[in-house]
């Protein structure tokens, strides 16, 4: 479904990705992993149209879309959260959501059923709330909701799971399944190991801009290259060593 | 639709108006409050709904007038025919002025210091220029009969503006209950949430400017109807850019009735203030700028949040 | 053609009022680069300076430089007032609010000046309002002379006391990091006072060399501010370097398009220089991307 080949971009004296190559399958729910400032996000940017990239292409569904605005990118079904959420402060949830709805509906009244629909599916009521009423966890799924009021192909959600407690974190696994059920590709950015353990089925290590790893999260999480990411130069080693003398 | 029901009773109500009043000095009253109304509707759809701030809307207003007066003066063009062509340069003006700033994304100080600029650009133009009569300004020739859009007495005046307030009304509540306007208002809180759920930024900011410019050169056609007169510091000086801030700033930004709300209030305080200090020029100014400081710091949702926050 | 001395004239002439306006952006500039609040008020409050220097002459007999060091300081209470309890209040930290409280004082004060002095163009007659000094054959207008090393030795005193003062390096500090500041024990509330005082002691200031050479009404506020802005943008919003050289570059261009076009339309140039600017390079010639 997305395709990314060989995508470099650098900022002043920063290379934020360096010949990035990775494929989200379709129907799936793919995960993005790394330590902060791996360029996950700038990732994200480039496949949602937000940055161009130096280097590489971007295709989606076959077509190349390198470069190509974020509405338009969004019209042809890529739809993305944001990892500091901005909600539409001054509206209700309802009209929030609409504003995605409305991508395919020009009528005003079928937008708002719409999004009371999707708000359901997502788990939000308070739909007469202001937006900048809600609690953390509830503009989380706001911003899931909105992206996923606009009917889109493939849903990139940035850290959809931050600053949630372990029990919120709970509450909206079910939900990222109940898309991925219904025919959306997922393409997630997450740190909270136990989520993308549970919910990918592939997961992709990006390292200072490089792609350091790709594959089923069982063996990610034994990649050596991933554990010296996170935990530095020589851990996989210490670790193995470690275990080895425990059992000895 | 509670808010369409209002309007209709508000339109008959006016338009009653002339049956029960006689006295000119009532009726000028009114027309003058729905004229500041029609300037703060203008401006309330690129600010209040649009979120844009423009300082300088006084560019329309004189494009629209100067459109109308010159046409009428130099070329005799009937009025009626006058309208839709100063609607449209106006318009045109904003689509000028809206493709320029946000292609280049200008925002916040920065568009309200470029349209500051261009309408003091036009000002300096029309100043210098032969077809708008220089620093001389324009006089519409007195031809009083409803073919010219000139009235013998106020009343007609009072239909005229009545009916361009009504659009201004139906455009307001427009963009409260349609696609376009949702886009707006999302455009409004955040460009960048906007953009990655579909929204056309560019295009919906471009089509604001132009709709709030087309109103605001209504605004001018009717000033130089009923005052007969144009020249440059009144087209494009920074007055006619205040007067239109001043009423949805008071009355309730991003709201259907805020610039009628706060047109009235400030007519009220401005008969007030002249009842009680005199004619002296500026008074009732500084009267309208300490509102607007006030307005800011201690009611920054204007009267119709003053109504909701009771309401709610 | 034109010759070479009226050229030369104009471009001397065209400095020393640049000078003049390079003092006005300064302190827009500070106030600008510390609050990150475009003053709309700023050309009406030179207007309120002017018409002090004019009736500290006219009532009081003071000489508009003699003057400097009561408006200097008066017109800093003045800044340090209102952005304590007007701007700040009234700001909420949100840019729109702020740009409409400065323009309401904008208002307030002109209209204030308009109730008060009527609309009468004013000036004032000293000495040497029409004493001209010789500068390499050129013949300058000894109040403009004055103003262009009073101006320069203005904002001298203002790049010491940013860089060598400790107030100046709060300053700085609180232009960079406003909330660091604060976590560092910054009064950042007092050092936004400070900085719009300074801003408007610095329009003290040039009212006293502004005023012989020039006149007072009301509405001169207007003109001004768009020139201010102008000149801020073009140096580089937060550059004080670049406010001087802006106004410097602003003032010739002035003097000598009007030589050219005629007083009105030369001024058209500055403000689609000023459009232009906004548009293709907001960081202006000297500001950082």
């Amino acid at each position: 479904m997305l395709e990314v080949r060989g995508v470099s971009i650098r900022f002043g004296g920063v290379q934020a990705l360096d010949g990035v190559s990775l494929a989200v399958a379709a129907g799936g729910i793919t995960a993005l992993i790394g330590p902060n400032g791996a360029g996950k996000s700038t990732l994200f940017s480039v496949v949602s149209g937000f940055l161009a990239p130096n280097a590489g292409t971007v295709h989606f569904l076959g077509e190349d879309v390198t470069g190509v605005a974020p509405h338009r990118l969004c019209r042809m079904g890529i739809a993305r959260t944001f990892q500091i959420v901005q909600p539409f402060a001054a509206q209700t949830v309802r009209e929030n959501i609409a504003v995605g709805a409305h991508l395919a509906r020009p009528s005003r009244r079928e937008a708002l059923a719409h999004a009371e629909r999707v708000a359901e599916r997502v788990g939000l009521a308070q739909l007469d709330k202001l937006a900048a009423n809600l609690t953390v966890a509830a503009r989380k799924r706001l911003e899931l909701a909105r992206a996923l009021a606009t009917g889109p192909k493939l849903l990139l959600l940035d850290e959809v799971l931050a600053g949630l407690n372990p029990n919120e974190v709970a509450a909206v696994l079910p939900v990222v399944r109940a898309i991925r059920d219904s025919g959306v590709t997922v393409f997630m950015i997450e740190h909270v190991m136990q989520a993308v353990m549970n919910l990918a089925d592939t997961v992709f290590v990006l390292n200072e801009g490089r792609l350091i790893a790709g594959g089923p999260p069982a063996q990610i999480a034994s990649d050596a290259r991933v554990i010296e990411a996170y935990l530095g130069h020589g851990a996989a080693e210490r670790l193995r060593r470690a275990a080895e003398a425990a059992h000895a | 639709m509670r808010e369409l029901a209002a309007i209709t009773a508000l339109t008959i109500v006016v338009a009653l108006l002339p049956a029960f009043v006689t006295s000119g000095f009532a009726l000028n009253l009114a027309i003058m409050v729905l004229y500041t109304t029609l300037l703060g509707q203008a401006w309330n759809v690129l600010a209040g709904f649009g979120g844009q701030f423009s300082f300088g809307h006084a560019l329309f207003f004189g494009t629209g007038a100067y459109a109308s007066a010159a046409l009428q003066v130099h070329l005799g063009v009937n009025a009626w025919l006058a309208l839709p062509v100063a609607i449209a340069c106006g318009a045109a003006a904003g689509a000028f002025v809206g493709a320029l700033s946000f292609r280049y994304g200008l925002r916040g100080s920065y568009f309200a210091l470029v349209t500051l600029a261009f309408a003091e650009v036009f000002r300096i133009l029309a100043n210098s220029v032969a077809f708008t009569g220089g620093g001389v300004g324009l006089l519409l020739p007195l031809k009083e009969s409803a073919a010219n859009l000139q009235f013998a007495g106020k009343a007609g005046f009072l239909y005229l503006i009545l009916a361009f307030v009504l659009a201004g009304f139906l455009v307001s509540w427009w963009l409260k209950h349609s696609r376009f306007g949702a886009w707006l208002a999302a455009v409004r809180d955040s460009e960048e949430s906007a953009a990655a759920l579909g929204v056309d930024v560019f295009r919906v900011k471009l089509g604001a400017i132009a709709l709030s410019a087309a109103l605001m050169s209504a605004g001018g056609f009717f000033y130089v109807q009923y005052f007969h007169y144009i020249d440059p510091h009144i087209a494009y000086g920074p007055a006619v850019s205040v007067e239109a801030l001043l009423g949805p700033i008071a009355g309730g930004l991003g709201t259907v009735f805020g610039p009628l709300l706060g047109a009235a209030m400030l007519q009220l305080l401005g008969e007030l203030t002249r009842n009680l200090a005199g004619d002296a020029p500026g008074v009732s100014l500084v009267v309208y700028g300490v509102v607007l400081i006030g307005m800011v710091t201690f009611l920054p949702r204007g009267i119709a949040g003053l109504i909701a926050r009771r309401g709610a | 053609m034109l010759d070479f001395p009226i050229l030369f004239a104009s471009f001397l002439n065209g400095l020393a009022q640049g000078a003049v306006y390079a003092l006005v952006a300064l302190g827009l500039t500070l106030i600008y680069g510390v609050l990150h609040i475009i003053n709309f008020a700023h050309g009406a409050l030179l207007m309120a300076a002017l018409y002090g220097v004019f009736f500290l002459n006219a009532r009081l007999g003071v000489d508009p430089y003699a003057a400097l060091p009561v408006m200097a300081p008066a017109m800093f209470v003045l800044g340090y007032c209102l952005q304590r309890f007007v701007v700040g209040r009234a700001g909420h930290g949100r840019d729109e609010n702020v740009l409409l409280v400065t323009l309401g004082l904008a208002i307030v004060l002109e209209n204030a000046a308009l109730a008060a002095f009527k609309s009468d163009t004013r000036t004032i007659e000293t000495a040497y309002t029409f004493s001209t000094v010789n500068v390499a054959g050129a013949m300058i207008a000894v109040p403009k002379a004055v103003a262009f090393f009073g101006a320069l030795a203005v904002a001298a005193l203002l790049l010491l006391l940013v860089t060598r003062t400790d107030l100046g390096r709060a300053i700085r500090a609180v232009a960079k990091e406003r909330q660091g500041a604060r976590v560092v024990g910054i009064d950042v509330e007092h050092v936004f006072a400070m900085s719009f005082g300074i801003g408007l002691a610095c329009l003290g200031a040039a009212a006293c060399f502004l005023l012989p050479a020039y006149y007072v009404n009301p509405q001169v506020g207007n003109g001004f501010v768009l020139l201010a802005f102008t000149i801020v943008v073009l140096g580089g919003m937060g550059s004080f370097a670049g406010a001087l050289a802006g106004g410097l570059i602003v003032g010739v261009i002035e003097s000598l398009g009007g030589l050219w076009l005629g007083e009105s339309l030369g001024q058209i140039g500055i403000f689609l220089a000023f459009i232009a600017i906004l548009l293709f390079r907001p960081r202006g010639l000297f500001g950082r991307a």
